[in-house]
């Protein structure tokens, strides 16, 4: 595949051959030199040859080869030593620990290597020897032998003249193939109609997560805040939090005055009355392919998924401005409890999460 | 004929005249985008609302105008805060150089004592969240597991796992956190700086915050215990390790493999890859 | 060079007659051992895939003694303290027990990691030679479909892999499967509780892609590679175009000693080169992700380079939904999840078939071609890598945003544009490199090549040099094989028989197909000016003439 570079380092009188770059062919003859070019050595035909020609220049390689295989022995005994010796247990401790392991086993490997390689190359001699392919396709004879074979023995086992055996067999094993997947089926519950409601239920609490704190609209009262927010009750449940995750956003007096409002049909899907103090929550599972989204930029009011980078405006219920998301952030109404604290009024009214096939 | 001339023709000819190349490219372009700096501050010592007030006019007042009400070029900071003046001239990212997409921080032209006199007549204004304390912003026994997860849930999203910064939309960016103070840390949090949204005592206490600090300051000197880092983030820089490292490093050797032999006794040697 | 027999030791006939006392090897062995490869460095991309899966092997048997599969949450107390007290599954709490309480677990894991990347890379690799050098002809088609399927189950062998550790990194990317299998029409629903033992993210994923990992997969890859390197041993490798290569022929260095040798070299320079990364590259630093909880995210999360193209489609693609009758369906999961992977693989598989109904081209070919010498099929091969690159390359977009500073939806948009015209431009600009390539092949076959040795010629005029190309030179350059043009759709010969391609729509294809593959530089005739350019001043030293040039141009 590639072209053959070559370096040719010649001195001779006169105008010198330059020094060729990658990409132009060997010369030959060259320009002033008589010498032949090299030729591949003739196949040999009898034996492997015993020695290398030049074994002055092996016993040198092997004195080098030597050299490296000590070292990688030292290193080897340095590995066993540094397992030994060097504790680990913290994080400054592994990395010394780390360190001095994979250097010392790197150290044995290359060596290996590069011993390995010199050995090949400057201890054995160098032979090129050719071999013959011969022809895959067997002979006319030898296919005809064995499809008239095949054919004797396919009339001996009767499969063709039993028309009743060969499709009761059929039959009886039809229920054994499909077993297998049928032995599947408790691989998982039936989705049902899980998909569709979260656990976010009236009079649930909003909960900061990690503090697992209530939130009221005077806790949360600066422009531009974001938090992320978790049902109260489920605040260690991964799977109710993979759908009911929450992005709270509090906005300015005015910004939320062009909110849309949402139905599919009859049912109110988002609207600035589910907001409570300009403060409005939205479903933090992207209704791409349901990651968090969770970029917040206050001075945009946009909210990016840094997966697949859907962006959704927070004023205007969260539609989708750019990205592969379809459906804007489905809303949580809002509304606060006797204490104050900002309370769920009911579940989502449409399904969280990427889209499937019977949301509707 | 000079040294260079004579080697002209030799193959790492090509090569260095590549390199040099480079390095005047960037050494141009090095010049040409290098980091201004700030209007230079008069140097003057001063203490009080209203040495801060005549730092103010001279270097703010031009965007935020006299009385920091704001103008069109800049909003008003009024009820903004110390803290707000704090982290955004300690980071250096006001006077802002220019109105972009972003003020990134920059190399600090005030000194500390003329900041907080700023940072105190801003706050006679109209009050607003102040500078933390020394206490406020130490590590001395924070819940870095809680700060952990507070720190996935609100920040990790736009400066990354480990605090090494991301891509916002249309140019913005999250700077990294390798920086900033912890006073700063906090004061950011509090503030709201430019997209970053505000993060108030109601909803993330100063003990979170605390906490949150701790997790990023703790992060961000940790060693690396597999090696060197590749940047913390994640598996992009690892595929460029493993393609120009890995393969690269591995089909030099395999050229050298299957290099064929040079034959003592020629005087041509040749070696075919 | 013949030497006298050696003396045979008494261990070798000793072990050797037990042995073939009881499976009567000794001929079938003495072909094997001598049984020539040939050498060339790109031959060796497809071992470094063999001995990296043989150290995941290694290191995977470690790490399997010492990681728990299971989801069950336990709080953390333990040697890496910043995350005492926090709620973790037991793989992931495992997971940090091998790399801070393991004495060399991080070292094994960061080994084991590296590998995985670079079996990928060198299947890769592998798979781009042997494209580009048509190594997949006859007889070598079934070898190519298993190097693809070697290649799928690579994917996901070790998108299973990182998501053992049940980190937030791996888990955020397990999300997006679910999530896309949900959007599966029909049956889209049941497939994401059936895989995952109902809501995401259950307690069952880990413990199933464990053993799919560590058993079902492997087992099935370890039986492909057997497969895959018996094809290839009994077929013999191919060859390089090259002075004494021929169709019939292998020329090179026997199995024993010379294979094995180099083969264990190259091993350990595999092992050496994935332990220095494991020492001083951080890969998959778990502990800083985190825990995986379906409430937080990271920017720049990117799954592993292998699967960067699914990342790339699904973030490349705008916003398409249709919603009809109370069903759903979502072609901006579905199309970007399918269709670019599936384009790019199956054009794979079906491309040795294409190659040879466009071209009628069922002979044997042990010797490789030049890509310069297969104009289609090298700017094929390149359009196919710009659609994969483009792809690939949008999976990084933040990254690439962050880091160059570039807007970040202006990336998504140029990669939008991007996957059609890069692949279109490509194909056409790397179809007429080729070509200008033969062109050259063909100018120095005939007129020798450019020397750099300028002479003045008696007249004063000044002339460059031109030296013939040497026997192995020649013989690679010429190495080039017509492709034979197949009767045109329609057409009939002399007896009035219609041309079998035959007419039709697929008939037509075909001949257009063929036209295509056929377009290339005329070779050199024997007379050395088979360009038919006219002559230009030049001189051909070593031939024993000198011409005198014509014009003024020379060179």
């Amino acid at each position: 595949m590639s072209d053959n570079p070559s370096s040719s380092e010649e001195e001779h009188e006169g105008p010198v051959a330059p020094r060729r770059v990658v990409g132009t062919p060997p010369p030959s003859p060259p320009l002033l030199s008589g010498s032949a070019e090299v030729v591949a050595e003739e196949p040999v035909e009898g034996r492997l040859p015993a020695v290398p020609e030049d074994v002055a220049r092996a016993d040198k390689a092997e004195r080098l080869i030597a050299a490296i295989f000590v070292l990688a022995f030292l290193a080897g005994c340095g590995f066993v030593a540094a397992y030994v010796g060097l504790e680990v247990h913290s994080v400054n401790a592994v990395f010394r620990s780390n360190l001095a392991l994979g250097l010392s086993l790197s150290v044995v490997l290359l060596a290996l290597g590069a011993g390995s390689l010199l050995w090949v190359r400057h201890l054995m001699p160098d032979v090129e020897t050719e071999e013959e392919r011969h022809d895959l396709r067997s002979s006319a004879k030898e296919r005809a032998a064995f499809q008239e074979y095949a054919v004797e023995g396919g009339r001996a086992s009767q499969v063709g003249k039993r028309k009743l055996a060969r499709r009761t067999l059929m039959l009886a094993t039809a229920p054994l193939a499909v077993a297998p997947v049928v032995l599947l089926r408790d691989l998982g519950p039936l989705p049902g109609t899980s998909l569709r409601h979260t656990v976010w239920s009236p009079g649930r609490r909003l909960l900061v997560y990690g503090t697992n704190t209530p939130l009221s609209p005077a806790m949360f009262n600066e422009p531009g805040s974001m938090i992320t927010i978790v049902p109260d009750g489920y605040t260690d449940n991964q799977d109710e939090l993979a759908k009911a995750a929450v992005i709270l956003i509090k906005f300015e007096p005015g910004q939320l005055d062009h909110f849309p409002e949402r139905r599919n049909g009859s049912t109110l899907l988002g609207t600035v009355n589910w907001t409570v103090d300009n403060i409005v929550a939205y479903s933090k599972i992207c209704t791409h392919v349901g990651c968090p989204v969770a970029l917040y930029e206050q001075t945009t009011h946009h909210i990016l998924c840094p997966c697949h980078q859907s962006t959704f405006d927070a004023t205007k219920g969260a539609e989708v401005i750019f990205g592969p998301a379809a459906r804007p952030l489905p809303q949580l109404p809002l509304t606060t409890d006797s204490e104050g604290y900002l309370v769920a009024k009911s579940d989502f009214q449409e399904p969280v999460g990427p889209s499937f096939w019977e949301r509707g | 004929m000079s040294w260079i001339i004579a080697r002209r023709r030799r193959p790492a000819a090509g090569y260095a005249a590549l390199l040099l190349g480079l390095v005047v490219v960037a050494a141009l372009y090095a010049a040409i985008t290098g980091s201004g700096g700030a209007s230079a501050s008069q140097n003057q010592a001063g203490q009080g609302t209203a040495e801060g007030r005549a730092l103010f006019v001279q270097n703010c007042s031009s965007c935020h105008g006299l009385d920091a009400q704001g103008t069109s070029q800049a909003p008003s900071l009024i009820g903004a805060g110390a803290a707000a003046v704090d982290f955004q001239m300690s980071t250096g990212r006001m006077p802002a150089k220019e109105p972009g997409a972003e003020n990134p921080r920059k190399p600090v032209t005030f000194s500390q004592a003329e900041i907080y006199a700023i940072a105190q007549f801003i706050a006679s204004l109209g009050g607003g969240p102040g500078i933390p304390s020394a206490d406020m912003v130490s590590p001395n026994g924070a819940d870095t597991a809680l700060g952990s997860q507070l720190f996935s849930a609100n920040c990790a999203q736009c400066h990354g796992f480990a605090g090494a910064g991301g891509a916002l939309t249309y140019g913005k960016f999250a700077p990294p956190l390798t920086q900033a103070t912890a006073a700063q840390i906090y004061e950011a949090m509090l503030t709201g700086p430019e997209a970053m949204p505000v993060f108030g005592d109601g909803v993330l206490s100063p003990q979170a915050k605390r906490d949150i600090i701790a997790y990023i300051t703790q992060t961000r000197t940790e060693t690396n215990p597999g090696g060197l880092s590749l940047g913390r983030t994640g598996p992009v820089t690892e595929g460029l390790v493993i393609w120009l490292g890995g393969l690269g490093f591995l089909v030099l050797i395999a050229m050298w493999l299957t290099a064929k032999r040079r034959h003592s006794g020629n005087s041509e040697g040749t070696e075919q890859s | 060079m013949s030497t006298t027999a050696p003396e045979v030791p008494d261990a070798v006939s000793g072990l050797g007659g037990w042995l073939d006392d009881r499976f009567h090897g000794a001929r079938g062995f003495r072909t094997f051992l001598k049984k020539v490869f040939p050498d060339h460095w790109s031959f060796m991309l497809g071992e470094i895939a063999l001995w990296s899966f043989v150290i995941l092997l290694l290191t995977g048997t470690f790490l399997a003694l010492f990681f728990v599969p299971s989801m069950s949450d336990v709080t953390y107390h333990g040697s890496y303290t910043k995350l005492n007290g926090i709620q973790m599954s037991q793989a992931y709490q495992s997971t940090l027990r091998i790399s801070f309480d393991i004495r060399g677990g991080l070292l094994i894991r960061q080994i084991h990691h590296w590998a995985a990347d670079l079996f990928m890379v060198a299947i890769m690799a592998h798979m781009i030679r042997v494209f580009f050098t048509g190594a997949y002809r006859k007889p070598r088609e079934v070898n190519w479909l298993i190097g693809i399927v070697l290649f799928t189950l690579g994917m996901l062998e070790g998108l299973f892999g990182y998501s053992l550790p049940d980190d937030q990194l791996s888990g955020a990317g397990l999300r997006i499967l679910e999530g896309v299998v949900q959007g599966i029409p029909i049956v889209g629903t049941y497939g994401a509780y059936f895989l995952f033992g109902g809501p995401f993210p259950g307690n069952s994923i880990v413990p199933r892609m464990y053993i799919l990992h560590v058993l079902l997969i492997p087992g099935i890859i370890l039986a492909l590679i057997t497969a895959h390197l018996f094809i290839m041993v009994h077929q013999k490798h191919t060859q390089m175009p090259g002075l004494g290569n021929t169709e019939n022929n292998v020329r090179g260095q026997p199995f024993f000693p010379y294979f094995i040798a180099k083969g264990q070299a190259w091993f350990f320079f595999i092992f050496g080169a994935l332990v220095v990364l494991a020492t001083f590259a951080e890969i998959n630093p778990v502990w800083l992700y985190g825990p995986y909880t379906p409430v937080a995210i990271s920017s720049a999360s990117q799954p592993d380079f292998y699967m960067g193209i699914l990342e790339g489609s699904l973030r490349v693609f705008p916003a398409w939904e249709w919603n009809f009758l109370g069903h759903t369906v979502t072609f901006s999961v579905l199309i970007p999840a399918l269709v670019p992977i599936g384009l790019v693989f199956t054009g794979a598989a079906l491309w040795p078939f294409f190659e040879q109904w466009a071209t009628g081209d069922k002979a044997w070919h042990n010797i490789n071609d030049r890509p310069r010498n297969a104009p289609i099929r090298t700017a094929t091969g390149i359009a196919a890598i710009v659609f994969y690159g483009v792809l690939w390359a949008e999976g990084a977009n933040d990254v690439i945003a962050d880091k160059l500073q570039v807007p970040l939806y202006t990336i998504t948009w140029i990669a939008r544009v991007m996957v059609f015209v890069g692949p279109a431009v490509s194909f056409w600009l790397t179809r007429r490199i080729c070509l200008g390539l033969q062109r050259k092949d063909t100018m120095e076959l005939a007129h020798g090549y450019e020397s750099g040795i300028i002479r003045q010629l008696p007249n004063g005029a000044f002339i460059e040099v031109h030296q013939p190309l040497s026997d192995s030179a020649r013989a690679v350059a010429s190495a080039r094989k017509e492709v034979p043009v197949l009767p045109s759709a329609g057409s009939v010969d002399v007896n009035g028989v219609r041309a079998p391609a035959g007419a039709g729509l697929l008939g037509r294809a075909r001949s257009a197909a063929n036209s295509a593959f056929t377009e290339t530089v005329a070779p050199v005739e024997t007379n050395g000016h088979g360009s038919g350019s006219g002559s230009n001043g030049h001189a051909a030293v070593g031939s024993g003439t000198e011409e005198l040039p014509q014009g003024s141009d020379s060179h």
